[in-house]
């Protein structure tokens, strides 16, 4: 894999409940930048490390949870190939023009089996990340990387209805495969896919629930477990909730903390992990080990994992 | 001010300052009775009916809490103050999920 087709989760858009409190919460606290904001008074931001010009969206409305997620695919002939692909695999593809969405090129768009919407653009503006593109340097001015010192955005884990057709869909027609898999025990069931189309243990995830296009998190990386850690003491001294304190997953391997935004929805900060070959065959965890699977520094279930959702 | 806060089914009381939602008020004492998710008014797990006494509150996510149910004092605790003594009653359960069995069984 020269790593062409489905590029990266480009873009998360979250509802928030309150403006205010919410760019407190990622601007202020998590220091992501704040690049923009629109007629209809959204709110966009970038991680310092990455050159599109924003990765997450914030619209003010009277629920939580996720309007879109969309990935960033290689280029205009990848998006035409995948159109062609989404339709035959039987999903309507609905066509949204450039400039639609700021500062983006024209996008596709589709509603999942488990009932979220995903787009997929191949144009962004690109900003950069301070350093410029020639004789860059390593470090950017104080200040640019600030807050819990998030690189960028990394992956989402999203609830719903069938996540088998899911996992389906994005190794069959995005080319992703399935690095890891969590199962019920008795019955075999799929309760949780992790899929890549990268080097990364996942770009995106899915966790079976009863009801459709449900939020689990939207998670950072960050450039050390050191920094889960200090990140974790910027959590505790502004008395941002927290879902889960500093802990391993067992699945991904990734150092993590779990805490909520403002109103309700859970993000993840981590670090480490493994690196991801596509030829690797797919690593099952099944429940008789959820503990360990989840959280693997004190092996113990969290009902909230499962059960709160935006 | 301070009010006390009464859950309804286990007579537990707890006192709860009126700058402080009702789940904070437990939480901060170490005690239980009411689910606790989000904390911020997003995932419903928290939901009350208020018996009796009254409340001010901060929005909350009308995904689980349609404007009937604020009329009818059913809310969020994390996102509802006390503004009197407070008689409340448990609506909100984790109870949802398809995994609910296997994770309580395995959580205990
Ligand atoms: S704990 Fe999530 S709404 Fe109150
Ligand atoms: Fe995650």
């Amino acid at each position: 894999m020269a790593l062409r087709g489905v590029l990266r989760l480009g873009e998360v858009a979250i509802r928030v409940l309150d403006m205010a409190e919410a760019r407190q919460h990622y601007g202020d606290r998590m220091g992501l930048h704040e690049v923009m904001e629109d007629a209809k008074g959204q709110v966009y931001y970038k991680a310092w490390d990455e050159h599109d010009h924003h990765s997450i969206v914030l619209r003010q409305t009277d629920r939580a949870g996720m309007d879109y997620f969309a990935f960033k695919v290689f280029d205009d002939a990848t998006l035409d190939s995948l159109e062609k692909r989404i339709k035959a695999f039987g999903l309507a593809v609905e066509h949204i023009d450039a400039g639609v969405y700021p500062k983006s090129g024209r996008r596709i768009q589709c509603v999942l089996p488990s009932g979220h919407t995903m787009q997929l653009y191949a144009h962004k503006e690109q900003i950069g990340n301070s350093l410029g593109y020639r004789n860059p340097g390593t470090t950017p001015d104080e200040g640019v990387i600030r807050g819990f010192r998030i690189n960028r955005l990394d992956h989402a884990l999203l609830g719903g209805i069938n996540i088998d057709e899911n996992a389906k869909f994005f190794t069959e027609v995005l080319d992703f495969n399935m690095s890891e898999k969590l199962i019920d025990h008795d019955s075999g069931a799929t309760l949780v896919v992790f899929l890549s189309c990268s080097i990364k243990p996942h770009d995106i995830a899915f966790v079976l629930q009863p009801e459709a296009n449900k939020f689990h998190h939207v998670s950072f990386l960050l450039e050390s477990a050191h920094d889960v850690i200090k990140a974790a003491d910027m959590i505790g001294k502004y008395r941002i909730p927290v879902d889960v304190g500093p802990n391993r997953h067992g699945i991904t391997r990734g150092a993590t903390i779990y805490y909520y935004d403002p109103s309700g929805n859970r993000n993840e900060v981590f670090a480490e992990g493994y690196i991801y070959y596509p030829d690797t065959p797919t690593i099952v965890w099944d429940t008789s080990e959820l503990g360990n699977a989840v959280f693997a520094q004190d092996n113990v279930v969290r009902a909230s994992f499962l059960e709160v959702l935006t | 001010m301070r009010y006390t806060v009464t859950l309804a089914e286990t007579g537990e009381t707890y006192p709860c300052g009126e700058t402080e939602n009702l789940l904070e008020g437990m939480l901060r004492l170490g005690k239980k009775g009411i689910p606790v998710g989000c904390r911020g008014g997003g995932c419903g797990v928290c939901k009350i009916e208020v018996v009796s006494g009254n409340i001010t509150t901060k929005v909350m996510s009308r995904d689980h809490v349609s404007e009937e149910d604020q009329a009818a004092g059913r809310v969020l605790a994390c996102r509802a103050f006390p503004a009197s003594d407070i008689t409340l009653r448990v609506i909100g359960l984790m109870k949802k999920n398809v995994c609910r069995t296997k994770t309580q069984a395995l959580a205990a």
